[in-house]
């Protein structure tokens, strides 16, 4: 059965649409990234599904039960871990996760055990007692993540998790969103970071304006959109004989910043055979890159544009309006 | 609903906690009143000669329901602020996705103000008894006080609650602040009804905060205290229904528009 499944769902705020018509599913113990730009709709769409939001239009279920009309249900299998960390300053870190225990009825004693547990796997034992507030911003998403824990979800939402964090921080949460999806849990984690969702998503869905525009693993989209190319800095003078010789390998690209760029019908296979013809044609290669197409390439081809990162912009709430 | 009672008591705990580690949220509830309270009888005292003042030991003693009422209605009011801070930082997403009653939320927020207002009548009880002002119906009569006290500060809470949750912005529900002045000395809690000129004699005598403060203060004056009590709970829980009801409705709202 899938973790998630999602019919024509649709949330409008007034006269604007924030998620249209978006159909996915997500399988048990899958990593799923939903990568778009700030206002594309992915943090409605997690409101939606974490029952915080009711939607305008469609269906959708989480673990099995319907986001409408089984939303306990649904807030019982779910961890979440929204955009902003929902943290109370004023609390100690331990204070935290035990009253999220109280929250899920976990009762005392368990509750304080598994805090203890999780601080631990989190790194925050030592500032357990601290208040939220002297927290950097990586232990603040350490201990939301671990909040979202204490009931050992079946799925767990993290929206943005890595937003404004350093990279070292940032490779802590996603080491910790790898090892609990190998222990089984099922993750929906939207990011507009590429990075993230090529590194931590067996599928990527990729949202703008509202409307799920691709979907596959990063492997396929990135397939979808062209072989591999090969960037070379050549000797001066060069370039022009250089290029002939390169479209006998695939199709020349246009040069950007002084090198030669063609696109290898046969991917890193043709890598040697290109330096060698040019070597035997008298050009002097000094330095080459075989580049492999990004996500970013994708999000290109899909919605004309450049995924820009932009911190904090929030998307339509109809109070906002 | 075992769980419900264990979440109202959890965040009414953190609520407590909240208001006494941001001292800016404590000081309204009890600095305010006892200053006003001190202003007010030290300045004010030869009021009790005035034809028509109920009969009491001291103007203290009739001024001590006033200073609980102001106190109260801030209470309520920090704890709609407190709420909306929640709002506003994420917090009750946090509340709102577990798989919790919503009205426990607001119980549970309710308790923490409940808690304030009790500790708020204690404080006025002990300065009443420092300062020569006893209750004169004894432990009782001020049991029976704290009892009105502590429902008023849940109610008011409940109004704070509801505006908090309409608008999720504390800069709003901060803004009643001043209303909540006006709605208290539109009512007997610091002056009798009697003495009064209008058209505040009559808007007193129709505001629900006067009950309230009647019913608070007659077994601190001393005398039949039962009809004050009574009119003083059917006001709390007039103003408890309205609460109850705007609370629903914000709480449906917030569901429904993400905000």
């Amino acid at each position: 059965m899938p973790a998630i499944v999602v019919e024509g769902l649709e949330r409008s705020f007034g006269d604007l649409w924030a998620v249209q018509g978006v159909d996915l599913e997500v399988s048990e113990s899958e990593i799923y990234g939903f990568l778009g730009p700030n206002g594309a709709g992915k943090t409605t769409m997690v409101r939606m599904l974490t029952t915080l939001l009711l939607p305008t239009a469609g269906r959708a279920s989480v673990a099995g039960h319907d986001i409408v009309t089984e939303a306990s249900a649904v807030r019982r299998s779910i961890g979440v871990a929204l955009q902003e960390a929902a943290l109370d300053p004023l609390m100690t870190g331990r204070e935290l996760i035990r009253l999220q225990a109280t929250l899920h009825g976990i009762p005392r004693r368990d509750g304080e055990r598994r805090a203890d547990a999780l601080l631990e796997r989190v790194d925050l034992a030592d500032a357990a007692d601290r208040r939220v507030g002297t927290y950097s911003g990586g232990m603040q998403r350490r201990l939301d993540l671990a909040a979202a824990l204490v009931h050992e979800p079946t799925v767990l939402f993290l929206d943005e998790p890595t937003t404004g964090l350093d990279p070292v921080s940032r490779k802590t949460i996603w080491e910790e969103v790898e090892k609990l999806n190998r222990e089984g849990t099922t993750v929906f984690l939207t990011t507009q970071y590429l990075e993230e969702a090529d590194q931590l998503a067996n599928r990527v869905g990729i949202i703008d304006s509202g409307r799920l525009v691709a979907e596959d693993t990063p492997g396929a989209l990135k397939a979808q959109v062209g072989n591999p190319h090969l960037e070379l800095v050549l000797a001066e003078g060069s370039d022009d004989a250089a290029g002939i010789i390169c479209e006998k390998f695939g199709k020349p690209l246009p040069a950007k910043d002084g090198k030669v760029l063609v696109e290898l019908e046969r991917g890193a296979a043709d890598v040697a055979r290109v330096v060698l013809a040019l070597d035997e044609g008298g050009i002097t290669v000094e330095s080459l890159e075989l580049v492999e197409p990004t996500l970013d390439d994708v999000f290109v081809a899909k919605t004309g544009y450049h995924l820009e990162i932009e911190e904090d912009e929030p998307e339509p709430s109809e109070a906002g309006q | 609903m075992r769980n419900d009672l264990r979440v109202v008591r959890a965040l009414g705990v953190r609520s407590v906690k909240q208001t006494f580690r941001r001292p800016q949220l404590m000081a309204p509830i009890i600095m305010f009143p006892t200053l006003l309270l001190a202003v007010q009888t030290g300045g004010a005292a030869a009021a009790l000669n005035l034809p028509g003042f109920p009969p009491v030991d001291s103007f203290l003693q009739f001024m001590l329901a006033g200073a609980m009422m102001q106190a109260v209605l801030l209470a309520g009011n920090s704890g709609g602020i407190a709420l909306a801070v929640d709002i506003e930082m994420g917090f009750t997403d946090r509340l709102f996705a577990a798989p919790i009653s919503r009205y426990a939320i607001v119980l549970g927020r309710l308790m923490g103000t409940a808690v304030l207002g009790a500790v708020a009548g204690l404080w006025f009880f002990l300065i009443g008894l420092v300062f020569g002002a006893p209750v004169a119906d004894g432990l009782p009569g001020a049991l029976l006080s704290l009892f009105l006290v502590v429902l008023t500060s849940m109610v008011m809470g409940g109004i704070g609650a509801s505006i908090a949750l309409r608008t999720g912005k504390a800069s709003i529900v901060q803004g009643l602040f001043p209303f909540v002045f006006v709605i208290l000395f539109l009512s007997s809690a610091f002056f009798p009804q009697e003495l009064m000129v209008e058209p505040a004699k009559t808007i007193a005598q129709v505001n629900p905060l006067s009950f309230i403060a009647e019913g608070v203060r007659r077994p601190i004056i001393g005398g039949e205290s039962a009809g004050d009590v009574a009119a003083a709970l059917a006001a709390i829980g007039g103003i408890g229904l309205v609460a109850f009801w705007l609370s629903r409705s914000a709480l449906r709202h917030r569901l429904r528009t993400g905000g």
